[in-house]
């Protein structure tokens, strides 16, 4: 630890300090030398998100997919970017993925390319980047990520990191393979050429690295089906280790618009930043710096402010690029399977002169496809004893900061406290003290910030602001009160139906053992009759079926929100059909039977859902047949 | 229907079920059952006949009830295969009552019964609605009862001589009405029910009704219907004086009332199971003393025997000043005695002792 202490004099106490190995404070002062980050993170790799190969794997194409994002946002480009993962066999025979150890992991964009220049800084020296010093919502902050994944690398594998960039199709692409000098925190360029490059424009990043593969939770495939969910923007293909493609259609033509950078609000600023602004302004007067280095601060305001406290307007939003309520919807409707999805955003709000916005959404339900399959499993009569199922499965809480899906640590975020606190048994959903609410849900929380204050530097998980644990409260809040609007509209609905429904069961019964008493001289059609008029008439009649809403009402009253039922979708599903023409959504929404379109081949998922529904269809014709 | 048959009253009864639903559905009413109220708050006590009654109160089963429509189902159900045995001239049991009414719904997955615990009932609120014994309607319990003594009985045309089966005795069956068994000889003086089967057994292989000329009777706990019927039937046929023999806790404080007055559950059934002369001879709280058992072969009363215990103390048909004295006494005293707890002092105690002293010094309650 001494040695890591750059004072000195802390050191040079006699009376504590042995005789026989007394140390001269000259010999301890020539041991102290500066540590580069590079050195510092080899030691501490664990602090970015680097502790095991399962963790390291996903790390590394999360800091590459967020790169890729990032650049083609900036630059207005839709993204459409290509993730590869291969395990790479390691001396011996190829591996299974489930069993290698080395990867190779392979992210391409068409996004507007590197410079030349600075192609071996941006992927070979930590803390170089645009994105630290400005105020600017964007999936990096530090300028870490992506160096530090060709670092780790470096040190599991030996090899360097490859990339290949071109900016337009009149310029030429660029190769490079750069390795990171962790002494000096330096790129070292080991080849650097002009190539032939199939794509017009984009970036190309290739590295090798110690890793492990396994499907679940936290892993890559999650990581990317979380991403899409917030990012319906992007058009994505990941060809997994396993050697599967899947194809994720972009499902929302417009490209969140551009942040700007701002800066600092006066609202929540701490003193010591206060000060170190001062010493850096270039304005001579306070009102002068007031209005110039803050945002929301006017002169006439910094007039005020330098007299006495007073009331500035909310921060500027334009710095932040939430996703919007229709998009979380489109994201959640294309990716997870319900029978109601719900989208909130807040408006923006501060926290120590961050400004930030949070937004939350809801699917709630199993799609009627998977309702469809737990009445098929129930079709063998019960035997005495035998329990219904009741599953007491619990919600999951999908994270996102700044659009990046958050895998680790979710009882550390703020996210999950939020979640936890909030009390869903006021929404028609039952929740244990303590515990996540009960039920087939999944709860989405984005919080979009020109920082994000994470608790660590491999961004695992949001620390808890007051500010932020209570706007994260009232999106959630909102959510639940339209899930409960569902529910309770849904249940009324099902109440009436389900009371036609045994009466209509139970008359059957009823008359056929009516007949029996009367030794079979009964007229059990009149009987059943008389009997369903009269059941029709105490259960509302008609009624029922506008409840259950098959006379086609809307989701009268939930904004932002859709429902799915047996007989179609109700709300705005918002679905870009120009680019998609081979998109299937997960409830069979009927725009995916339109396109007889293009002879694409169906992969990956899409063909695993097709299978799904063909096996579906079969099954009801079976049932009617 | 194969060969003309004469419809019996029980089966009649059963088919006005039916025609509860055909008039309701006619006049677009509900279809409903109004059903005797089976509870202690429907139960009077009949002081001038001994016998615990009916009252009037009835609930009312509606099959238009989301609540009831399942259970009115049900009850249809269970009356159909009732008067099935009724047309086959069969008996069974419950559970297979439950077998039979079971099955799934049509175009559900709903079962008509998930248990027995579902059909039970169900028959007995047919009994209490029809006013129809449960021998009527053809249903059996296990035969839980043995007998031996100086008679004679014919079952199914086969005679048999309850002095001539040796300890085992004649296994009671389930139902005992004059039809299906037959009092051809009694010559003894009284009739012994014993609660437990160890006591019976103790006094059967120690002819204990040979000296006493008496008939020996058990039911293994609380005594099952046809062991109360016989009893009743050889009281009253017999005019037999009929003594019974329980451990000395709540529970045997219940089990005399049950033979003595009739159960709350099936209260409408006490004119024809209930013996109001019946008398209780022991194991009474009094015994420990009188008998000089010691302290330690008692057993400490749990809080459930004191719950019940109090219940019994506010039974109307308890309020004999000698009744509330002994259940009092057992109380006081903390501590409930089983039969066996004799055996301490002998193994005959019960057979060479208690008993003749009890009959000797006329030692019982009413």
């Amino acid at each position: 630890m001494r040695d890591q202490k750059p004072n000195p004099s802390k050191s040079s106490s006699p009376a504590t300090q042995p005789k026989p190995a007394a140390v001269s404070a000259v010999e301890m002062g020539a041991r102290q030398r500066e540590i580069s980050v590079s050195e510092f993170f080899t030691k501490n790799r664990h602090l970015l998100g680097f502790d095991n190969p399962r963790k390291a794997l996903l790390t590394c194409v999360k800091e590459a997919v967020d790169n890729a994002l990032d650049a083609c946002e900036e630059a207005g480009i839709l993204p459409d970017v290509v993730v590869k993962v291969e395990a790479v066999a390691n001396g011996g025979a190829p591996l299974p993925a489930s069993q290698a150890s080395r990867f190779r992991i392979t992210v391409t964009d068409n996004g507007p390319g590197i410079i030349r220049q600075q192609i071996p800084p941006i992927f070979a020296k930590l803390l170089y980047g645009s994105k630290f010093h400005r105020l600017r919502m964007s999936r990096g902050q530090q300028g870490i990520g992506i160096s530090a994944a060709g670092m780790y690398g470096q040190l599991t594998t030996g090899k360097p990191v490859q990339i290949i960039s071109r900016t337009s199709p009149r310029s030429p692409a660029h190769y490079f393979e750069v390795q990171i000098d962790t002494k000096k925190n330096e790129p070292r360029i080991l080849e650097k050429k002009q190539i032939v490059w199939g794509a017009p424009r984009g970036t190309q990043v290739t590295m090798e690295v110690e890793g492990r593969y396994q499907k679940g939770r936290a892993s890559v495939d999650e990581y990317i089906e979380q991403t899409i969910i917030a990012n319906p923007h992007v058009k994505l293909t990941y060809h997994t280790a396993d050697g599967e493609t899947k194809e994720y259609p972009r499902t929302y033509d417009q490209l969140p618009p551009s942040p700007r950078e701002i800066k600092p609000h006066p609202y929540g600023i701490e003193l010591g930043m206060l000060l170190k602004m001062l010493q850096d302004t270039k304005s001579h007067s306070l009102s002068g710096f007031l209005a110039g280095d803050f945002s929301r601060v006017s002169p006439r305001l910094a007039e005020e402010i330098a007299i006495q406290s007073t009331k500035i307007m909310a921060p500027p939003t334009n710095c932040l690029s939430p996703i919007g309520e229709r998009a979380i919807l489109s994201g959640l409707y294309q990716q997870i399977k319900g029978e109601f999805y719900t989208a909130v955003s807040r408006p923006p709000a501060v926290y120590r002169g961050n400004p930030f916005v949070i937004e939350a959404g809801l699917a709630y339900g199993r799609g009627p496809e998977q309702a469809a399959a737990s009445a098929e499993k129930k079709a063998v009569p019960l035997a005495e004893g035998e329990a219904q199922d009741n599953d007491h499965e619990l919600a999951r809480v999908i994270r996102y900061a700044n659009r990046v899906p958050l895998l680790y640590q979710p009882s550390a975020c703020a996210i999950y406290k939020a979640a936890l606190d909030t009390t869903w048994r006021n929404y028609g959903v039952s929740q244990s003290r303590g515990a996540l609410p009960a039920g087939p849900m999944v709860i989405f929380v984005h919080m979009a910030s020109v920082w994000v204050p994470f608790t660590s530097e491999s961004k695992e998980a949001i620390a808890e602001y007051d500010e932020i644990h209570k706007e994260i409260n009232l999106a959630l809040r909102e959510c639940g009160r339209r899930l409960g609007a569902f529910l309770r509209r849904r249940e009324r609905a099902h109440s009436e139906y389900r009371r036609r429904n045994i009466f209509e069961l139970y008359i059957e019964e009823v008359v056929e053992s009516c007949n029996r008493l009367k030794g079979g001289r009964l007229s059990t059609a009149k009987l059943k009759e008389q009997l369903q008029k009269m059941a029709m008439r105490r259960t509302g009649g008609e009624k029922t079926d506008e409840l259950m809403a098959k006379n086609g009402s809307g989701p009268e009253g939930l904004p932002h929100s859709i429902i799915v039922t047996p007989e179609g979708i109700e709300g705005e599903v918002p679905v870009l059909v120009s680019e998609a023409p081979e998109a299937v959504s997960p409830n069979g929404a009927p725009e995916a039977d339109a396109k007889p379109g293009k002879p694409s081949r169906p992969t990956g998922k899409t063909r695993r859902r097709a299978k799904a529904k063909r096996e579906t269809s079969r099954a009801t014709a079976r049932r009617k047949a | 229907m194969t060969r003309p048959r004469k419809t019996s009253a029980v089966e009649k009864k059963l088919v006005g079920v039916a025609d509860v639903v055909i008039t309701a559905a006619q006049r677009r009413k509900d279809p409903t059952l109004a059903i005797p109220i089976r509870a202690l708050s429907n139960v009077s006590f009949n002081e001038r006949r001994g016998l615990i009654e009916m009252g009037k109160r009835k609930q009312a089963r509606s099959f238009f009830n989301v609540g009831m429509a399942k259970k009115f189902m049900q009850t249809v159900l269970v009356a159909d295969a009732l008067c099935e045995l009724q047309r086959a001239n069969l008996t069974t049991s419950l559970r297979e009552i439950y077998y039979r009414t079971k099955h799934t719904i049509k175009d559900s997955h709903e079962n008509t019964l998930d248990t027995q615990d579902e059909s039970d009932p169900l028959i007995e609120d047919l009994e209490v609605t029809l006013a129809a014994l449960r021998e009527e309607l053809h249903v059996r319990a296990e035969n839980a009862g043995s007998i031996v003594g100086p008679l004679v009985l014919v079952d199914d045309g086969d005679r048999v001589d309850c002095a001539k089966l040796g300890k085992g005795g004649y296994s009671v069956p389930s139902i005992v009405e004059p039809e299906y068994l037959q009092i051809k000889k009694c010559t003894a003086d009284f009739v012994l029910l014993v609660e437990k089967g160890t006591q019976w057994n103790r006094l059967s292989e120690d002819k204990f009704w040979r000296r006493y000329n008496c008939i020996l009777l058990t039911g293994n706990g609380q005594p099952p219907r046809g062991v109360r019927r016989l009893a009743r039937r050889l009281h009253e046929e017999k005019q037999l004086p009929v003594y019974v023999l329980v451990d000395n806790d709540p529970w045997g404080y219940y089990i005399y009332s049950v033979i003595k007055q009739g159960s709350i559950n099936l209260a409408f059934e006490s004119q024809r199971m209930a013996i109001p002369k019946a008398k209780f001879v022991g194991l009474s709280s009094a015994d420990p003393e009188a008998y000089g058992l010691p302290r330690n072969v008692g057993i400490k009363l749990n809080d459930k025997d004191v719950a019940r215990a109090r219940e019994l103390l506010g039974y109307t048909w308890f309020q004999k000043k000698s009744w509330q004295e002994e259940i009092k006494r057992m109380l006081s005293s903390g501590l409930k005695y089983e039969l066996d707890a004799l055996a301490n002092k002998d193994f005959q105690y019960l057979t060479k002792k208690y008993l003749p002293r009890k009959l000797k010094e006329r030692d019982w309650l009413d």
